[in-house]
C-alpha cells in the first residue's frame, strides 16, 4: 500500500491491496472514494454465486467512517437522521438515512452505538462537513477515521460456519443488527452482522497494519469450502436482489444534485419506515410533515418484468404508452431466475400490483431488439432468505 | 383418509407431478399429490444413503429446468439454489485429459492442445447447436399438434409452428438450408454429426457423451444426436447449455416444488401406492390405494410412464386394443446404471490437478466414439460395458451441503447397462460384480480413489426401476428418438396429454417434450386440464 500523494496515481490503495491487486486477474479496478477497488477479479457470476453458495469477500475500506464522541453523541444523531436513535444500546447497529431541511436525503447508512458517549457512522459519500455543521451546539466531536479502519465484507451462508472454523468465538450467537470486539487470527477486530448481500453475512472491521492476516484467514479453508474474493459487479447484484437502493445509483444525494427535480425524499424512496415524525425535531422534520400528508408524484418500487432481457435504463409506461417513470437498476437474477429491477413510477401505479411496460432494448448480434414487456410492481426487497436472519446462524 | 374429492389428482409426485400440482393450485384448483413413498421427488430426491452424506442419487445435475417454470413456482423462496459449474474433463489413458471450461478463451486454448482446427470448429458447433436450441426451445412449451387432424386448434398450432419458421426477428428468418438443416440433426448419429466438425478423437468422445446418456442408442446410431440436442437445450443464466449443481441435491428442486404446492394449498399425499385407477363409463374418477383407500378426484393426472399407467393401473378392458398395443409397443429401454459414492477425501486424479475447474464438473472416462460404440454393442449382447462411458460429478466440491467438511460425495452414471443379463437375470452377486467393476476403471484413473471409499450405493436399471418406478430404469420414460417426439410421445394420436379415458391425463416425461429435469412436460399438462376447464393459465411460460 503506497499512498503518498503524486500526481501520477490519483488513487489510493486500501490496506488489502497487496491481495486485491494478486487476486484481480482481470485488473478491472473501479474508483470507490478515491479508492481502488475490483470491479471483477476474474468471473462476476462466479463471485456473485460465491456470495449466495459459500461465502464472498468484499474489500469495503473506501466506506466512510465517522467518529461521534462526547455526551451528546446520540442526541447528535438524533438530530441528525430520521430515524428515533435514543434507544440504541451499545452493542447495537441501526439503519439510518439523513436529509437537507428540504426533507430530500442526503446519504444512507449505518450507525454503531460503542456506548452512549460514542457512536460511529459508516456510510457511502462524504459528510464531514455536513455532520460538523450539524454538530454545532452539541457536546460532540466528529472525526473523520475512514483511513484508520481497514474494512471487508464477508458475506454468505458459509460466513459464520468459517468465522466459527476460525475459531472467532460465540460468532454464531451474533444477532442480525449488533457488533462486537472478537479475536480472528491473533488480530483484534470487531465484527457486525451487517452487510449489502441481504443474506447471511458480517463486516469485519480492523487495524490497517491487521489487514493482510484477517484476509488470508477469511480463505483459510478454501479447500473444503470455496470462498471468493467478490468485485463491485458481484456486489452490485446481490444488493439489488436484496433491495438496497444507492445514493448517486437510484437517487441523486441531495447535497450533489446539480437539478434540484432530481432530488428525493425518503417517501419517494419507500423509505418512510425510517422517518419517525413523533420524535423530537431533526433535520428535514418541517418539511417532511408536510411531505406526509401530500400525494406522492413518483414512487421508487420494485419490477418483475416478463421475460429474461435485463430492463437496464429502460423507460416505463402505462398501458396507454404514456411515459410515467424510468428504471434505475434492472438484472437477471440468477438466484430467483426472474428479471428484476427499481424503477421510478407514478402516483397512478404505486400500489403492489399495479402493472406498468417497460420499452427494453436487447442487443442481438448488432442489432437491438425492441422489447415491449409488461411489468408488476412488486415489494423492493426481491431475495430474503430465512438463514439471513437466524439466530444461532447456521454453523 | 378423509373423505375429501378433489378437483385434481396426480398420480406420482415426480418433478413434473408435482409442476403439474402446483400449475393447477395456483389456479384455485384443489388438487393432490398421491406418492407412494414418504417422501416426494421421483428421481429428483436427495437422500441420506450414508450418515452425513447427501446423495441426488438418481438424477445429479441441473440444466433443463426451465426457468419460467423455477419462476412461476417461485422456488428461490422455497430454498432452491442453482449452483453453476465452471468446467468438464474427459480423462485420457495416456495420463493426458480433455477439457472444457466456461471462460471461453481458457477453452479454446484448452481444446488447441490436441487440435487448433478443432479448437476454431468448436467456435462453429457451438453457433450451429445454439441455433438448434432457439429452433427447439418454443417447441418445448407447445402442445404439440397434431398434423392427422383438422380441428382448429391443432391447425393453428401447425401455422404457429409454420409461422415460427419463417419468423424473421426471432432466429433472423431460417432459409432452406437451415430447415434442412435442423431436420438432418434431428434424425442422424451423433458420430456422423461430429464428424463434420472435428478431427480429434477425443473432442469427439467428449462431446459425443451427451448423445447417449440415458439411451439405448450408440454413438454411430442415427437419431442419437438429437439426444445431444436435448442435453445442450438448457441453460444456467443465459448460458445455453450450462449445467450446474441444485444446491443441497436434485432433491432441493422437488422439496422446493413441494412448499410451493402447499402454499398454495395442495395436498401430498406421501406412502399411499396407487394401485388401479377407477375407470366407469370410460371416465376415471379416482384411485384405488394399495390400502383399499380411495381417493376421488373429478380429473386424474398420470406421472408414471406411459407403460406403467396403462399396463399396470388402468385396467386392459378399459383400453382401446389399438392404443394398447402401441402403450406395449413404445420403446423404453433401460440403459443405465448409477453408483453414488462417499468419499472421505478428494479424489487426487493422475490427469487433472487438484483446484484445475476442469475437475469440480462433469468427468468422463471414455477414449473415443469407437470405443463407446463397443460399450453399446455389449449392452446389445445383454452385458454391462467391458469399458463403459462414466459421466461422474463430485458435487461437494461446489455444493458445501452434500456432505461433512473435508469429505466428498461422488455421483457416477454408467452407460450401459442393460435391464436384462444375457446370462441369466440379476443377482445380488452381479449387482455388486459391476459396481466394483465400474470402481476399479474409476480407481485406474486416480492416485487414492480406491483407499477413500465410505460407501457406495450400487444401481443397476432394475434398482432404477424398482424405487423410481421408471419402466426397465429407463431415465427418460421412453426413448428419445423421432418415432416417439413431438407429436408422436408418448402414443401417435395422444400426444397431447390426454388418454382414450375421460378425465385422465399423462404429464411425466413419457409426454412430450421428453426427459430430463425440465418441468416443460407437467406444465404443459397444466396448461391443457386448465383449457379443458376454460380457466386462466398465468405463467411467464407462455
Amino acid at each position: 500500500m503506497n499512498n503518498s500523494f503524486s500526481f501520477t496515481k490519483p488513487l489510493l490503495e486500501t490496506p488489502f491491496h497487496e491481495r486485491t491487486y494478486e487476486a484481480c486477474y482481470n485488473n478491472d479496478w473501479y474508483r470507490w472514494a478515491g479508492y481502488k477497488i475490483a470491479r471483477e477479479y476474474s468471473n462476476t457470476e462466479l463471485e456473485y454465486t460465491a456470495m449466495r453458495n459459500t461465502a464472498g469477500v468484499l474489500d469495503i475500506t473506501p466506506m466512510h467512517k465517522y467518529d461521534i464522541k462526547g455526551a451528546d453523541a446520540i442526541k447528535f444523531v438524533d438530530k441528525l437522521v430520521t430515524r428515533n436513535v435514543t434507544e440504541i444500546k451499545s452493542g447495537q447497529v441501526m439503519y439510518i438515512i439523513w436529509c437537507n431541511e428540504d426533507g430530500n436525503v442526503i446519504d444512507d447508512g449505518t450507525v454503531f452505538c460503542f456506548d452512549s458517549n460514542h457512536l460511529r457512522i459508516f456510510c457511502a459519500e462524504r459528510n464531514l462537513n455536513w455532520f460538523s455543521d450539524t454538530a454545532i451546539g452539541f457536546d460532540v466531536e466528529v472525526e473523520d477515521v475512514s483511513d484508520t479502519i481497514a474494512a471487508l465484507a464477508f458475506q454468505g451462508p458459509l460466513s459464520c460456519k468459517i468465522l466459527n472454523l476460525l475459531n472467532v468465538k460465540n460468532i454464531e450467537n451474533l444477532k442480525p443488527f449488533y457488533f462486537d470486539d472478537f479475536d480472528l487470527n491473533g488480530c483484534k477486530v470487531t465484527i457486525s452482522r451487517t452487510g449489502f448481500s441481504g443474506d447471511l453475512g458480517y463486516e469485519i472491521w480492523c487495524k490497517n497494519e491487521d489487514a493482510i492476516s484477517v484476509w488470508d484467514s477469511l480463505f483459510k479453508f478454501n479447500r473444503d469450502y470455496k470462498v471468493l474474493p467478490a468485485g463491485m459487479n458481484a456486489l452490485e447484484m446481490v444488493r439489488v436482489e436484496a433491495g438496497f437502493i444507492q445514493p448517486n445509483a437510484d437517487f441523486m444525494s441531495a447535497e450533489q444534485a446539480l437539478r434540484p427535480n432530481r432530488m428525493r425524499n425518503p417517501f419517494e424512496l419507500g423509505m418512510g419506515w425510517l422517518v419517525d415524525l413523533n420524535k423530537n425535531y431533526f433535520t428535514g422534520k418541517k418539511n417532511l410533515v408536510d411531505l406526509k400528508k401530500k400525494t406522492l408524484t413518483k414512487k421508487l418500487v420494485g419490477l418483475d418484468i416478463q421475460g429474461d432481457k435485463p430492463a437496464i435504463g429502460s423507460v416505463l409506461y402505462d398501458k396507454n404508452k404514456k411515459e410515467i417513470g424510468i428504471v434505475t437498476a434492472g438484472m437477471w437474477s440468477p438466484s430467483l431466475k426472474s428479471n428484476i429491477a427499481f424503477g421510478y413510477v407514478d402516483k397512478d401505479h404505486m400500489k403492489i400490483g399495479s402493472k406498468v411496460f417497460a420499452e427494453i432494448y436487447h442487443p442481438e448480434e448488432l442489432e437491438y431488439k425492441k422489447i415491449w414487456a409488461e411489468c408488476s410492481v412488486v415489494k423492493k426487497q426481491f431475495f430474503n432468505p430465512p438463514r439471513r436472519h437466524k439466530v444461532p446462524a447456521e454453523i | 383418509m378423509p373423505k375429501t374429492k378433489y378437483d385434481v389428482a396426480i398420480v406420482g409426485g415426480g418433478h413434473n407431478g408435482l409442476t403439474t400440482a402446483c400449475y393447477l393450485a395456483k389456479a384455485g384448483l384443489k388438487v393432490a399429490v398421491i406418492e407412494r413413498h414418504s417422501y416426494v421427488g421421483g428421481a429428483a430426491v436427495s437422500r441420506e444413503l450414508h450418515p452425513g452424506w447427501t446423495y441426488s442419487n438418481c438424477s445429479y445435475v441441473c440444466s433443463l429446468l426451465r426457468p419460467e417454470i423455477f419462476r412461476d413456482l417461485e422456488l428461490s423462496k422455497y430454498g432452491l439454489q442453482i449452483i453453476p459449474y465452471e468446467g468438464s474433463a474427459t480423462m485420457l489413458d495416456d495420463g493426458r485429459f480433455y477439457a472444457h471450461y466456461s471462460d471461453h478463451d481458457l477453452n479454446y486454448r484448452s481444446i488447441a492442445q490436441f487440435s487448433k482446427k478443432d479448437a476454431e470448429a468448436y467456435e462453429r458447433f457451438g453457433k450451429d447447436v445454439m441455433r438448434q436450441c432457439k429452433i427447439i426451445k418454443p417447441l418445448l412449451k407447445m402442445t404439440p399438434p397434431d398434423p392427422t387432424s383438422f380441428r382448429p386448434k391443432d391447425i393453428m398450432g401447425l401455422l404457429d409452428f409454420a409461422k415460427y419458421f419463417a419468423a424473421k426477428d426471432e432466429l433472423g428468418g431460417l432459409g432452406e438450408k437451415e430447415i434442412y438443416d435442423t431436420i438432418r440433426f434431428w434424425t442422424m448419429s451423433v458420430r456422423d454429426y461430429l464428424e463434420e466438425y472435428f478431427e480429434s478423437d477425443v473432442v469427439k468422445a467428449h462431446l459425443a457423451g451427451s448423445a447417449i446418456i440415458g439411451t439405448a442408442l450408440g454413438p454411430y446410431s442415427p437419431g442419437s444426436a438429437y439426444v445431444l440436442l436435448h442435453h445442450y437445450m438448457g441453460e444456467v443464466d443465459g448460458t445455453v447449455g450450462a449445467w450446474g449443481y441444485s444446491r443441497g441435491g436434485m432433491g432441493s428442486i422437488t422439496k422446493a416444488m413441494a412448499a410451493s404446492l402447499k402454499a398454495n394449498g395442495g395436498d401430498i399425499i406421501a406412502g399411499s401406492p396407487v394401485t388401479k385407477i377407477l375407470i366407469k363409463n370410460n371416465r376415471s374418477h379416482g384411485v384405488v390405494l394399495e390400502n383399499g383407500d380411495e381417493i376421488f378426484a373429478d380429473k386424474l393426472v398420470s406421472n408414471l410412464d406411459v407403460k406403467r399407467t396403462f399396463l399396470k393401473v388402468v385396467e386392459k378392458k378399459e383400453l382401446p386394443d389399438d392404443f394398447y398395443n402401441a402403450v406395449k409397443n413404445f420403446k423404453i429401454r433401460g440403459s443405465s446404471g448409477k453408483l453414488n459414492i462417499a468419499l472421505d477425501d478428494l479424489p487426487i486424479w493422475k490427469s487433472i490437478p487438484e483446484g484445475d475447474p476442469a475437475g469440480t464438473g462433469d468427468l468422463h472416462i471414455t477414449q473415443s466414439i469407437e470405443e463407446m460404440e463397443g460399450a453399446y454393442d455389449d449392452w446389445k449382447d445383454g452385458r454391462w460395458s467391458q469399458f463403459p462411458y462414466v459421466d461422474m460429478c463430485i458435487p461437494s466440491i461446489n455444493d458445501p451441503t452434500m456432505a461433512p467438511q473435508g469429505k466428498h460425495y461422488m455421483s457416477v452414471f454408467v452407460q450401459y447397462v442393460p435391464y436384462n443379463l444375457a446370462d441369466g437375470g440379476w443377482t445380488e452377486e452381479k449387482r455388486l460384480e459391476f459396481g466394483k467393476h465400474v470402481m476399479s476403471r474409476i480407481g485406474s484413473y486416480s492416485e487414492n480413489f480406491n483407499d477413500i471409499i465410505k460407501h457406495a450405493e450400487i444401481r443397476t436399471p432394475k434398482e432404477l426401476e424398482k424405487e423410481v418406478g421408471l419402466t426397465e430404469g429407463n431415465i427418460f420414460q421412453g426413448e428419445l428418438t423421432m418415432d416417439q417426439l413431438m407429436f408422436n410421445r408418448p402414443i401417435p394420436g395422444y400426444a397431447q396429454y390426454k388418454t382414450p379415458i375421460k378425465n385422465l391425463y399423462m404429464c411425466g416425461s413419457s409426454t412430450h417434450p421428453g426427459g430430463g429435469v425440465m418441468g416443460a412436460p407437467g406444465a404443459n399438462a397444466a396448461r391443457e386440464i386448465l383449457i379443458d376447464l376454460k380457466k386462466q393459465f398465468n405463467s411467464h411460460y407462455i
